[in-house]
């Protein structure tokens, strides 16, 4: 069978003063059709260039310069815009990481996946409509004439990505290329979209080009799998080969870090006294109203984001928060260190009701709860040096600089920071290294409670295992108590001695890590188990059974 | 019905904003020295202080300030503008004269600096760092740093005197009795210099922000989405760039409602237009006060509905916006 897609001896240039000359070296692969490619990669291994270079999308100034990318036997490197702009959508189609922001906002869904249509193909509205209707039926979409009206911003992210696919499959490229198309999805939808796209390809024959960093996903989906770093090829084969077997040591490192969906081995002193108790816990946002709102009612929104939730942590313990996106578990975090207010329901830290103090009361308990945020990108001021950003807290409390400026170099070497690194900005650490310093920024205040919202969801599956590997570290040396919010079962299994799951504001299911895991007892708990992509591979360890 | 509801809603939400603009005024007009009759005494060539008192009777002068000004506001709450003492007419008639020179320098003005920035900015934003980019730039920031009366003398130098293409001045060809399609011709001859002169400085401002808006737009997923379906260069900025882009323009043209209006006066007295702006500078040096305030109420009203229709076709460019409301 002669191949799809043959990229050979790919070299694609940077512009000059980029960390590297070149966003891909070297780079030789092949596709056949209805055969599914995943090229796996952490940021910055040069597999999203690959996927624009193939569809010649690049930003300005990267260019190719050297190999060829051949689609049917043709050189899409030298050819002409025009010839590009033919095969794109037609014969290439290609689905994009961002569903928010890959449609245009002000535009309806169903006119964007028309003009595909409107550009390559001579049908009249009538027939561009029944076609438009007949995808989106194809991707699933629930109510799909309502769709077809729908702006994206009334879509959920899983309905737009539904939206992304039809577009791309609008006329049945030969080709398509997927990058990261499920990233910035919930695990469900995740689930049900990587299926979709399986299934479509399938029941086409198309040959699918699959950017990943998730080995996860590389386990549900993948025929073949190449491995990228820095811009090079390090492996290629078939999927179990690769993920059974992997030969390269970068392959084997980056397997190894993958957190396998099993949970932790129980720790001894889990049972202890608790140290931080929830109790009927709710937090409402109303949207909408104003000055209006007694004229016209129904027109405020009110969303219930935590409902009557009641928890509890026992003392050296890491409790996890499980749940998708707008189940509210954020909300929660934010109730407990008092960034949001509580409408009801009591929060003991000890012997204090942090939900009743004060706001003023609650900036002096403030010490004691300390919070991680997601985004280690937006969550330090870039205008501040990473020491002061972690002697602040100290300081704001009464501690002098010169002592607080030592507890933070003291920090530093805790957190796994060269001291040295202190005087340098935020911008000039890696995504890994800045998650540090806000570990150590909420550790500066000495808290007896640690709540941490998705700490590592933004970072490089490697990096995440040593950040994990740190706060566990962390939480036995200096007999911490860790709230651990988290989307991913991977890594709750990973760190956490007990779990709660929340959905829609509510806690389903709360027990220690293994019982929920091995025995879980919502129907919710059981979807997102199975949901996890590549559940029934466990990472590195091929001889153990299938849980 | 939702819309007439909106609008009510705008009025209501302004009525403080004019009445701390109408007191203000008011308030600082007494701090000038002299008033409405000392100007029209002024103009009769002089005359005995007995009958400047009895003007000053006549047109409630006498009375102290915060009653002048309550009576003003009383009057004012039953749609009636007072008189004129200088034109010795209706407030409403002086300013119902002048206001369609003024709308439609506006208008104009406007409709220009806004067609002309977005194409501009358009260009600029497709060929950056290119001649065509540094070009428009470049007359861009000549534009905005010159003073537009300077503009308007130097039209009036090339145009009408050195090469006597257009006229120096006024609003149509005093005597001639145009009608129909000649008089139309006429005003939008005269109006050709002023118009320019006051949309120049707009139009460098919205040439700046739509080349900034255009390139951010162009970075965005949604036009790589586009490129991917295979649409050509054009196809995107037309169909998915240039409606996002326009977004900030729109708000941009509400704001600066308020300055046009203000830039009206310079331009109105360059050109002897007798438009609304240059009778609010002819009732401050002649201290008629009623016509003045008419004229601060009629632009204020102005500025107001300028916005409201603004955040109206806000509304129509952007679905995300009208499902907030």
């Amino acid at each position: 069978m002669s191949d799809l897609l043959a990229i050979e001896h790919l070299s694609v240039r940077l512009p000059p003063g980029a960390d590297r000359s070149h966003a891909l070296s070297d780079v030789s692969l092949t596709l056949a059709a209805n055969e599914i490619l995943c090229v796996v990669g952490e940021s910055g291994s040069g597999k999203s260039v690959l996927a624009n270079t193939v569809m010649r999308l690049l930003p300005p100034g990267v260019r190719p310069d050297g190999g060829a990318v051949l689609f049917r036997g043709r050189d899409l490197v030298g050819a002409s815009e025009a010839e590009m702009r033919r095969l794109r959508g037609a014969k290439i189609g290609m689905i994009f990481q961002e569903p928010m922001t890959a449609l245009n906002p002000l535009r309806r869904a169903g006119d964007q996946i028309a003009e595909t249509f409107r550009i390559h193909t001579k049908l009249g509205a009538r027939a561009i409509r029944d076609k438009t209707l007949a995808l989106l039926d194809e991707v699933r979409m629930p109510d799909p004439a309502a769709a077809l009206r729908a702006y994206p911003h009334e879509l959920s992210g899983g309905q737009r990505q539904r939206v992304m696919i039809a577009m791309a499959l609008a006329l049945e490229p030969a080709l398509l290329i997927a990058d990261e198309p499920t990233t910035a999805l919930d695990v469900t939808t995740q689930g049900r979209i990587l299926a979709l796209i399986r299934e479509i390809q399938a029941r086409r024959g198309m040959g699918v080009l699959f950017i990943t960093h998730d080995f996860g996903v590389v386990a549900e989906i993948a025929d073949r799998v190449a491995v990228m770093q820095a811009g090079r090829l390090v492996e290629e084969g078939p999927a179990e080969a690769v993920l059974d077997r992997p030969q390269a040591p970068y392959t084997r490192a980056l397997i190894g870090a993958v957190p396998p969906l099993l949970p932790r081995a129980p720790r001894p002193g889990t049972e202890a006294a608790p140290i931080l108790t929830v109790a009927g816990v709710s937090k409402t946002y109303r949207k909408g109203g104003g000055l209006l709102a007694g004229l016209l009612p129904g027109r405020a929104r009110v969303t219930h984001a935590v409902r009557d939730v009641s928890l509890s942590l026992p003392r050296g313990t890491t409790l996890g928060i499980v749940g998708e996106s707008g189940s509210g578990k954020s909300t929660l975090a934010r109730c407990i260190v008092r960034l949001l207010d509580p409408e009801t329901g009591t929060i003991r830290l000890g012997d204090t009701d942090l939900a009743s103090l004060s706001r003023r009361a609650m900036r002096a308990e403030a010490r004691r709860v300390q919070m991680v945020f997601q985004d280690p990108f937006a969550s330090l001021n870039p205008r501040r040096r990473a020491g002061e950003l972690v002697a602040q807290g100290p300081m704001l409390h009464g501690v002098s600089r010169a002592d607080a400026m030592a507890k933070a170099r003291e920090l530093f070497g805790l957190v796994g920071l060269d001291p040295a690194a202190m005087d340098r900005l935020p911008h000039e650490f890696s995504g890994g290294q800045r998650q540090r310093i806000g570990l150590a920024r909420a550790l500066a205040l000495e808290p007896e409670l640690l709540v941490a919202d998705e700490p590592v969801s933004a970072l490089d599956v490697s990096v995440q295992a040593q950040v994990l590997a740190l706060l566990d570290r962390l939480r036995d040396r200096l007999g911490l108590s860790m709230l651990f919010i988290t989307h991913d079962l991977r890594v709750a299994g990973q760190i956490c001695d007990r779990i709660a799951v929340m959905k829609d504001g509510q806690v389903v299911e709360a027990g220690p890590t293994a019982e929920v895991f091995s025995a879980p007892q919502a129907a919710y708990t059981r979807a997102l188990l199975d949901a996890v992509p590549g559940r029934a591979w466990i990472p590195g360890r091929p001889e153990m059974p299938v849980v | 019905m939702t819309i007439l509801l909106l609008a009510l809603r705008r009025l209501a939400a302004s009525l403080p904003t004019l009445f701390v603009i109408l007191a203000g005024l008011f308030l600082l007009l007494q701090l000038a020295p002299g008033d409405t009759v000392d100007a029209l005494m002024a103009q009769m060539g002089g005359g005995d202080p007995a009958t400047a008192d009895e003007l000053r009777r006549y047109y409630g002068l006498d009375l102290p300030a915060a009653a002048q000004l309550g009576r003003y506001l009383w009057r004012l709450v039953q749609l009636d503008l007072g008189q004129s003492a200088i034109y010795g007419k209706p407030v409403a008639t002086v300013i119902a004269e002048r206001l369609p020179v003024t709308l439609l320098l506006m208008g104009a003005s406007l409709t220009l600096a806004f067609l002309g920035g977005t194409f501009l900015g358009v260009l600029a934003a497709r060929r950056i760092g290119q001649w065509p980019d540094t070009l428009i730039s470049t007359l861009g920031l000549m534009f905005y740093a010159t003073p537009s009366f300077w503009f308007g003398l130097m039209g009036i130098v090339l145009f009408a005197i050195h090469l006597g293409w257009l006229p120096a001045g006024g609003f149509e060809e005093v005597g001639a009795g145009y009608t129909g399609l000649a008089h139309v011709l006429d005003v939008a001859r005269h109006l050709v210099l002023p118009t320019l002169t006051l949309a120049l400085v707009f139009l460098a401002t919205y040439l700046r922000i739509m080349r900034a808006s255009m390139l951010e737009v162009m970075s965005l997923d949604y036009v790589r989405t586009a490129r991917a379906k295979g649409l050509g260069e054009t196809g995107v900025i037309v169909r998915h760039a240039l409606r996002n882009a326009l977004l900030p323009m729109v708000t941009l043209v509400g704001l600066q409602a308020g300055t046009m209006l203000g830039g009206s006066v310079v331009v109105e007295s360059v050109f002897a237009l007798p438009g609304l702006g240059r009778l609010a500078y002819e009732s401050v040096v002649q201290r008629d006060l009623n016509t003045l305030l008419g004229i601060v109420f009629v632009s204020a009203l102005l500025v107001i509905t300028v916005n409201f229709l603004v955040d109206l076709i806000y509304g129509r460019l952007d679905p995300r916006i009208a499902a907030g409301r």
